[in-house]
């Protein structure tokens, strides 16, 4: 009975957190995009535009939802849903910390652990494609149906890269259950190396990492990799005809698999929620010490506004920034706090990263892409894939 | 608790199942299937298969159901026109097969009767180890050969889906 | 029987499962015009056989059982690739899906 109400309360939390993160996920990427274009990116709608996901998430929902005639109504209503609900269920399986014990009960910071948790994720994102391709057909419109089976192809075709990828860290880890990679992955070599995967003996997984990361971009329809929906392409491809909620979901789908791509770096090539460096040498105070300058920093732009109301906002978010700095050294609240602050601090850069590449680079042309997965990533995944099986047997 | 499981995924499945049959436009039969091959890969979770349950819809939900739907889509035939019925198949088709499948279940019952129950985590032989396992030690020869089966199917494919060089 | 059945759900059950999504893959098999359903309902018949493998498996306590329905998983792969792709050709050569009209190898 505590079972159930302990998993009501995290699923509540998680779906609130993850809710929240992907519609502010949106707002980092339109900033960071604007200050590498030399512009500010939102910053009306409330102190830095920071109101700026509410006022879209208003704006999706009053919108005129705007069904075009001869849809096929039935596929047409379903493909969003699809790609929704795959996007979001592969949240139930990823480890945000260690186990924590409060009030007598003992948990884990993670909705549920799958032996197979990894071909849980793959399972979900081969599903993922059906949400793309039955949106293509179904708007009845020639741009929308060869973006959707563009799309459909680049996915399943980057899927088996993915997937050799991933192979490679598991034969180090030994286990495909998410809770176990991670635990596979703590501990400290020669006192400050980590046990990443990236820094493992018998070989580090650096190619698998690369490989995947390619593969994530292409999975998700991200730049470098996103002609099926490119605006200047094919009329906005699979998403042509969907307004207002449909297409919000698309976009929210889009957003949770980037998540879920990022969270899933960080479990098998980047050590998941284990720190960085070991506690003996002080990790834990990297957290108080990045939120303490962040709030310093804050406080004297404050000092100093470049706009008139800055001198109200910015001393404010210092002070929160203060509390969140105290908040970490209260040694009680550490075990929640410490492995969620490096988890997200990994998965955040990660995606910091697939937003600075969205900023720098053009994208490949249909052809070029089906050619790299095919003709340079798989057999580079596949061979990866061997020798590190080879070294691994070899050093067992 | 499995029951209930067992009979929410089972009625999904023959739903699926029957609109497969009975559907007019391939891409609902196809759908369909999919929803098919969810249900039984949820039934191998109860059967304690949770290899084979994941291999389920991750290859066949996941690629060869894809495969259909891409060749409904680009050939992009239309649904099947119905045909007429005659008189005494549409009255007595449907009862006939309900009567057949009440005869196999009888005689199923009547073959099994002290066979273990089905409870969720009375077997746990299924994980990707012991499948892992047994296909490389005992059944190396099948899996060795399926991959040159594979390798056919592959050239076979782009062989007879290629357009013609003039 | 209600009590009988906490202990588990019936092996029988699984198995008529089974028999009744085989013989609706044979009744859409032999009924259905458009070769593509028909296809479609071959792949539903092998499903029917994969349940039934993993059924007996978890009776007898093995693993067999499931590396037979991994094999037929790979061999229904395979199938399908050439299948679709022979369809491919036959839509192409002659311009319509319908088995009846399929008939005869005069083009």
């Amino acid at each position: 009975m505590e079972f159930i109400v302990i998993s009501l309360i995290k699923i509540a939390l998680v779906a609130f957190v993850l809710l929240t993160t992907l519609a502010y996920l949106q707002w980092v990427e339109r900033k960071v995009i604007a200050h590498v274009q030399v512009r500010m990116g939102p910053s009306r709608v409330g102190p830095h535009g920071l109101l700026q996901p509410l006022a879209d998430v208003i704006k999706l929902i009053t919108k005129e939802g705007v069904m075009p005639p001869h849809v096929n109504k039935v596929f047409y209503l379903l493909a969003p849903f699809l790609a929704v609900f795959m996007a979001l269920m592969s949240i139930t399986v990823i480890p945000f910390g260690g186990e924590i014990k409060a009030f007598g009960y003992s948990t884990w910071m993670q909705l549920t652990d799958l032996n197979v948790g990894i071909l849980f994720i793959l399972a979900l994102s081969s599903l993922g494609v059906y949400g793309i391709a039955l949106a293509g057909w179904s708007s009845n419109n020639k741009y929308s149906l060869l973006g959707g089976l563009r799309s459909s192809a680049q996915m399943i075709s980057y899927e088996l890269p993915m997937s050799l990828a991933i192979a490679a860290p598991l034969l180090l880890a030994g286990t495909l259950s998410l809770r176990k990679i991670v635990e596979s992955q703590a501990g400290y070599s020669f006192g400050f190396l980590p046990h990443w995967a990236i820094f493992q003996g018998p070989f580090p997984q650096v190619f698998s990492f690369f490989i995947f990361l390619i593969a994530a971009f292409a999975e998700t329809n991200r730049i470098p990799f996103d002609l099926p929906e490119a605006e200047n392409e094919l009329v906005a491809g699979f998403h042509t005809e969907y307004s207002s909620m449909t297409f919000a979901a698309f976009f929210m789908a889009e957003y949770a698999n980037m998540i879920t791509v990022c969270s899933m770096t960080t479990i098998l090539f980047l050590g998941g929620w284990t720190p960085l460096f070991p506690e003996s040498l002080g990790s834990n105070f990297v957290a108080p010490l990045i939120f303490f300058v962040a709030g310093a920093i804050a406080l004297y732009h404050g000092l100093h506004p470049a706009r008139p109301f800055d001198r109200f906002t910015l001393p404010f978010f210092g002070l929160v920034f203060f509390a969140i700095a105290g908040l970490f050294l209260i040694p009680v609240l550490r075990q929640f706090l410490m492995p969620l602050f490096w988890y997200a601090a990994k998965t955040g850069f990660l995606l910091f990263v697939f937003i600075w590449i969205r900023a720098t680079l053009p994208r490949f042309r249909y052809d070029q892409l089906m050619d790299f997965a095919w003709k340079f990533l798989f057999p580079a995944a596949l061979l990866n894939l061997l020798v590190t099986s080879f070294l691994v047997a070899w050093f067992a | 608790m499995d029951l209930f499981f067992f009979l929410l995924f089972a009625i999904f499945a023959i739903v699926c199942a029957v609109n497969v049959v009975l559907q007019t436009h391939p891409i609902s039969s196809a759908l369909s299937l999919v929803g098919v091959m969810g249900s039984l890969a949820i039934l191998y979770l109860l059967l304690g298969a949770e290899f084979i349950a994941m291999a389920q819809i991750i290859v066949y939900a996941g690629a060869i159901m894809v495969l259909f739907i891409f060749v409904i889509m680009l050939l992009n035939a239309g649904g099947e026109s119905k045909r007429g019925l005659s008189v005494t198949s549409s009255i007595l088709g449907a009862p006939l097969l309900v009567a057949f499948l009440g005869l196999i279940a009888y005689f199923v019952q009547r073959a099994f009767p002290n066979a273990p129950a089905v409870k969720f985590g009375n077997f746990t032989g299924g994980s990707a180890e012991s499948v892992g396992r047994a296909l490389f030690t005992r059944y190396l020869l099948p899996f060795e050969v399926t991959s040159v089966l594979i390798l056919i199917a592959i050239v076979g494919a782009v062989v007879l889906a290629r357009k013609e060089i003039d | 029987m209600l009590s009988q059945l906490q202990g588990g759900v019936p092996l029988s059950w699984y198995l008529v499962l089974s028999a009744v999504l085989f013989t609706l893959g044979v009744a859409g098999f032999l009924f259905r015009r458009n070769i593509i359903t028909v296809f479609m309902s071959i792949e539903l018949m092998l499903n029917a056989v994969n349940l039934t493998f993993i059924t007996f498996s978890y009776q007898l306590k093995e693993v067999n059982g499931h590396i037979f329905a991994f094999f037929v998983m790979v061999v229904a792969a395979a199938e399908a690739a050439v299948g679709l792709a022979i369809i491919l050709t036959v839509f192409k050569n002659r311009g319509t899906l319908n088995i009846d009209e399929i008939d005869s190898m005069k083009n």
